[in-house]
């Protein structure tokens, strides 16, 4: 029988492969879309414990709140990566080693 | 049949994930992100979350992923699309990531979750919109300011050039 702890465990696998993700690739877009995982993955979460421990709709109101800021944090974060880019031609984030030209 | 609708929407979620995670082509790994957030929606519905599984489809992969590969075209000409990508430490970086999730996993497996029983699916549109107006209001405005600004300040960052070269032409 499927319950809590099965979806708590797909969150964790989702977490980790985020994580591995934002640590192993240095392509700007790439550790966005790690990011998003991550944030995904809390998501899951809160929705999964206000199923079944809170019984109500709290978690889901609170990740709600949490798709807000991830869709805000993506917007901010690819004009970043855009204007870097038009700036000094990177998009590695290894190579980046000045903030001004 | 619910067990086996989880365990298909687990295996799909994260064997795309895995594949974002090790794909070398950029455009590649936006369409297995996709994937995986279309499997999220699925297991939303599964914890009777309908609003937020329209939501995360909706917003997730009509909004940010096609920003995403948005992103990557502006980025990339055709040609260097895969290239350069290559993924750096990868035995530490796996070392780190699979402590990490053994940690997790040991402790969700060993915690006595309280439980409770759980109530059949209801339509949840309508109870979360009175939470939204009523306990929830400041956050809420707080998070449509927070839009705002970030709409703003992401035009503002991503035209600078530009404008840079609208005021040369002018001079």
């Amino acid at each position: 029988m499927v319950g809590l702890p099965h979806f708590l465990v797909v969150s964790a696998i989702l977490f980790s492969i985020g994580l591995l993700i934002m640590i192993t690739r240095r392509h700007g877009i790439m550790m966005l879309m790690g990011l998003e995982l991550i944030l995904n993955a809390a998501n899951l979460n809160l929705i999964a414990f206000s199923r079944y421990v809170e019984t109500g709709i709290r978690g889901q109101t609170f990740a709600i709140f949490v798709i807000i800021l991830a869709a805000a944090e993506a917007a901010i974060a690819l004009a970043i990566i855009l204007s870097i880019y038009t700036h000094s031609a990177k998009i590695n984030l290894d190579e980046l080693t000045s903030m001004k030209e | 049949m619910f067990d086996f609708i989880f365990f298909v929407f687990s295996f799909v979620c994260i064997g795309s994930a895995l594949f974002v995670a090790f794909t070398p082509n950029v455009v590649h790994a936006a369409l297995g992100l996709a994937s995986t957030f279309a499997t999220l929606a699925g297991f939303y519905v599964l914890l009777g979350a309908d609003f937020l599984a329209i939501t995360q489809i909706a917003i997730y992969v009509g909004g940010i992923l096609v920003l995403m590969l948005f992103g990557i075209m502006y980025t990339h000409t055709i040609a260097r699309v895969s290239g350069e990508q290559v993924m750096m430490q990868v035995g530490p970086a796996l070392l780190v990531v699979i402590l990490t999730l053994f940690t997790l996993v040991a402790t969700i497996l060993s915690t006595a979750w309280p439980v409770k029983e759980v109530a059949p699916p209801a339509p949840t549109a309508d109870r979360i919109g009175v939470l939204l107006m009523t306990d929830y209001l400041l956050p809420f405005e707080v998070a449509a300011i927070l839009l705002l600004v970030a709409l703003v300040g992401a035009v503002v960052i991503a035209q600078t050039p530009v404008r840079k070269s609208i005021e040369e032409s002018v001079d």
